[in-house]
C-alpha cells in the first residue's frame, strides 16, 4: 500500500476516535473524583444538537462549539444537583440524563433534519501543513481534533503534577479523609462533573459539525457508552484513554473499509455490530485478564458522599 | 426564615408513596412551560397530552396495549434493581424475544393450531433469557459490568433484527420492503376487547405483576433479593448465593422482556419489522423506579408511562408538536422522581435564623 492509500484511512481513524476521546477524557476526570456519570450519551446528544442549531442559526461554528460546551455543563449540573446535593442514586440519575438527552435532542433537532451545515474548517498551520503526508496527518485537522489531544495532555498533567489534581484524586480515592483534612468534597466533585459535561458537549459538537455535518436523531449511536467503557479499558489513565480511543476509532473504520471492499458476503449490519462487540470483548479481557488486579478504579467511584454532621 | 435539612432516623414511608405524585405534579408544571416555549397553548396541550387519550374506548384500549410490555419488563427490572443488578439492556432482550417468537410464527406459517402461540411465547421467553444470559455469564464469571454489556448488546440485537428482515425473513411477496410476512391467525394473540387492539398480553402482564409481587414478598428468593440490595453484608453473612441471584434476576428480566417482544409482534404489529419497540425497554426503567420497584406500583406507573406515548402521538396530531415531547416528559419525570426521593431520607424544616451579634 502506498502513502496515498493509507493516509485517508488514518485520517478517518482520527475522525472516528476524536468524539470517543473527548467524551472519555471528560468522564475520566469525573470518575477520578469518585462520580460515575452514565449520562455521557445524553450529554453528547444535547451537545450535538445545540452545536448544530446554534451554528445554523448564527452561521458561526465557534458559537456552536461554545453552545455545546454550555449545554454539556448545564446537563452535568442537573446530574450534579441530583447526585451530589440531593444524593440520588448515580446509576439511575445517569440513565435519566441519557433518556432526557435523547428526548430533548430529538425535540430540538426535529426541525433541523435535512438541514446542511458547513463542515468544521480545518485549521491549517502555514508551512508545516503543506509537508506531504506528515502535514495533513499532524497539522490538517479542525479545532476539536487538536482540542481532544490537548485536553488529554492537560488532564494527564493536571492529575499527575498539580496540587489540585492531587486533591481531585484524593476525593475520588477517599472522600472521608479528603473531607477531614478540610477539602470541600462536594465542590471538587461539582467541578469534575462539569468538566465531564463540557467534554461530552464538545464530543457531540464534533459529531454534528465535523464527523457527519448534519443532525440525525440518536446520531451518537452508543458512542457515549463506548466512551464509558474506554475509561475502564484505560484503567483510569489519560494516556491509555488516548490509545484506546484510537484503537476503537480503528475498529469503527475497519468495518467501513470491509463494507467498502465488498464481496465478503457479510451484510452491512453485521459489520456495524463490530464496535459494540469489540467493546464487550475488551471489557471482558480487562476484567478477567492478568490486568484484573491492577484496574485502579477510584475507590469511592459511584458512592454518595455523606459527611457525618 | 431559613431552610434546615436534617436526616431522618428512618426513611419516611409516607414520602416513599408520596414522591411519585410529587414527581408527576412537577412534570406537569414543567410540561406547561415546555409547551409554552414550543409556542403551543399550554392548557390545551396538557389536555391533549394527559386527558384526551382517556376519553375514548380506543384511547383506553391503546393505553393498556402500550402498558403491557412496559409492565412486564419493569417487573423483571425492579427485581434486579432491588438486588443492585443493573440490567439496562431490556430493549435488546425484547428484540431478541421478538425475533425468536417471530421465527416460530414464520416457521409454522403453513400450519394452524392452538399450539403455535404458546410455542411462540416460549421461544420469546427463551430468546430474551438467553440473550440476558450473556451479561449474566460475563458478570458472574469475569466480573464484567452488566450495565455496559447489556447496553452494547441492545445495539447488536437491533442490527441482528435488521439483518433478518432485510434478508432471510423478508416477505417474498413484500415488494422488497424490509419486513416479514404477516403472521397467520394462529400466530396472532386473541383480542380481548372487540373492535380494539387490546390483546391477551395485557392480562398476562398484570398476572406477571401479581406473580412478581408474590415472588418478592412471599418467597425465599424475594427475601434474598431484598436483602442483597439493602444489606449486602448481611446477605453475604447469611450465605446467599450472589452468583445464583444475579443469574436469576437477569434471566427473569430477559425472559419477560423477550416474551413482551413476542407479544408485540404477535399482537399490535403482526409481523417482524425493523422497529419493534418505541423504546419500551428503556422506558420500563422509568416505570420500575416510578412504581417504587414495587410490582403493584409498577402496574400504575406502567399505565402512566403508556399515557406519555399516547400523549406524544396526540401532541403530534392535534398540535403539530414533535413526538419527541414524549421522551422529554419521560426523562423529566425520572429526574423529578430522583430529586424528590431526597424527601424520603431527609426532612426540610423552616427554622428562624438566630440573630448574631
Amino acid at each position: 500500500m502506498t502513502a496515498e492509500m493509507i493516509l485517508p484511512m488514518v485520517l478517518t481513524v482520527i475522525a472516528a476516535a476524536t468524539p470517543l476521546l473527548l467524551a472519555a477524557i471528560g468522564e475520566l476526570v469525573t470518575e477520578k473524583a469518585g462520580v460515575l456519570n452514565l449520562g455521557v450519551e445524553g450529554m453528547m446528544l444535547a451537545g450535538a444538537v445545540i452545536a448544530f442549531a446554534t451554528t445554523v442559526g448564527t452561521g458561526s461554528a465557534t458559537l456552536g462549539i461554545f453552545a455545546a460546551m454550555v449545554a454539556g455543563i448545564v446537563m452535568s449540573l442537573a446530574f450534579g444537583v441530583l447526585t451530589l446535593t440531593l444524593m440520588a442514586n448515580q446509576v439511575a440519575t445517569g440513565l435519566a440524563l441519557t433518556i432526557f438527552g435523547i428526548g430533548l435532542s430529538s425535540l430540538i433537532g426535529s426541525s433541523y433534519i435535512g438541514t446542511p451545515v458547513t463542515k468544521l474548517a480545518t485549521l491549517a498551520i502555514p508551512g508545516v501543513s503543506d509537508i506531504p503526508v506528515l502535514g495533513p496527518l499532524l497539522f490538517g485537522h479542525d479545532v476539536l481534533v487538536y482540542a481532544s489531544v490537548a485536553l488529554t495532555v492537560a488532564v494527564a498533567w493536571f492529575l499527575k503534577s498539580t496540587r489540585k489534581g492531587l486533591i481531585l484524586r484524593a476525593v475520588g480515592e477517599s472522600d472521608l479523609s479528603a473531607h477531614s483534612i478540610g477539602y470541600d468534597v462536594i465542590r471538587v466533585r461539582y467541578f469534575a462533573v462539569m468538566f465531564g459535561g463540557l467534554c461530552s458537549g464538545l464530543a457531540g459538537a464534533y459529531l454534528s459539525l465535523s464527523y457527519t455535518p448534519m443532525w440525525v436523531e440518536g446520531m451518537t449511536a452508543g458512542r457515549g457508552w463506548i466512551a464509558l467503557a474506554l475509561v475502564a479499558f484505560a484503567s483510569w489513565r489519560p494516556w491509555r484513554v488516548l490509545g484506546g480511543a484510537y484503537i476503537f476509532g480503528g475498529v469503527t473504520i475497519l468495518q467501513l473499509y470491509l463494507q467498502g471492499a465488498g464481496g465478503i458476503g457479510v451484510p452491512a449490519q453485521v459489520m456495524n455490530m463490530l464496535p459494540y462487540l469489540a467493546t464487550i470483548i475488551v471489557l471482558t479481557v480487562i476484567s478477567a485478564g492478568p490486568w484484573r488486579g491492577r484496574l485502579d478504579a477510584p475507590a469511592c467511584l459511584g458512592k454518595p458522599f455523606r459527611p457525618a454532621s | 426564615m431559613a431552610l434546615k435539612i436534617e436526616a431522618r432516623r428512618q426513611i419516611s414511608t409516607r414520602m416513599l408513596y408520596l414522591t411519585p405524585f410529587i414527581a408527576v405534579a412537577a412534570t406537569v408544571v414543567a410540561g406547561f412551560f415546555l409547551f409554552l416555549i414550543l409556542g403551543a397553548d399550554p392548557f390545551l396541550s396538557l389536555y391533549y397530552f394527559f386527558v384526551s387519550p382517556l376519553e375514548t374506548k380506543y384511547g383506553i384500549s391503546e393505553l393498556c396495549v402500550k402498558a403491557a410490555p412496559l409492565i412486564m419488563i419493569a417487573i423483571g427490572l425492579a427485581l434486579g434493581y432491588r438486588a443492585n443488578i443493573w440490567n439496562i439492556g431490556a430493549e435488546g432482550q425484547l428484540t431478541m424475544g421478538a425475533v425468536c417468537g417471530g421465527a416460530v410464527a414464520l416457521a409454522f406459517w403453513d400450519e394452524s393450531g392452538i399450539y403455535v402461540l404458546p410455542l411462540m411465547a416460549l421461544a420469546g421467553l427463551a430468546g430474551g433469557a438467553l440473550y440476558a444470559a450473556i451479561p449474566a455469564f460475563l458478570k458472574t464469571r469475569f466480573n464484567v459490568n452488566e450495565i455496559l454489556t447489556s447496553l452494547m448488546l441492545t445495539y447488536v440485537a437491533t442490527l441482528f433484527l435488521a439483518v433478518l428482515v432485510f434478508g432471510p425473513l423478508k416477505d417474498p411477496m413484500g415488494f422488497n420492503f424490509p419486513q416479514s410476512r404477516m403472521f397467520t391467525d394462529s400466530a396472532t394473540l386473541p383480542i380481548i376487547w372487540s373492535e380494539t387492539r387490546l390483546h391477551l398480553g395485557f392480562v398476562i402482564a398484570v398476572a406477571v405483576a401479581v406473580g412478581g409481587w408474590v415472588l418478592l414478598t412471599r418467597s425465599i428468593v424475594g427475601f434474598q433479593i431484598r436483602t442483597l440490595g439493602s444489606a449486602p453484608a448481611a446477605a453475604r453473612y447469611a450465605g446467599f448465593d450472589r452468583t445464583r441471584l444475579t443469574w436469576f434476576c437477569l434471566m427473569l428480566t430477559g425472559g419477560l422482556a423477550g416474551m413482551a417482544g413476542t407479544f408485540e409482534v404477535s399482537g399490535p404489529i403482526g409481523q417482524l419489522v425493523p422497529n419493534i419497540s418505541p423504546g419500551y425497554g428503556f422506558t420500563a426503567i422509568i416505570v420500575a423506579f416510578l412504581g417504587r420497584l414495587h410490582p403493584l406500583g409498577i402496574i400504575a406507573s406502567g399505565l402512566l408511562m403508556a399515557l406519555s406515548y399516547m400523549g406524544g402521538e396526540n401532541a403530534q396530531i392535534n398540535q403539530g408538536l414533535p413526538q419527541a415531547v414524549t421522551g422529554v416528559f419521560q426523562g423529566l419525570l425520572l429526574f423529578f422522581l430522583l430529586a424528590s426521593d431526597f424527601l424520603v431520607r431527609y426532612r426540610v424544616r423552616m427554622v428562624k435564623p438566630v440573630l448574631e451579634g
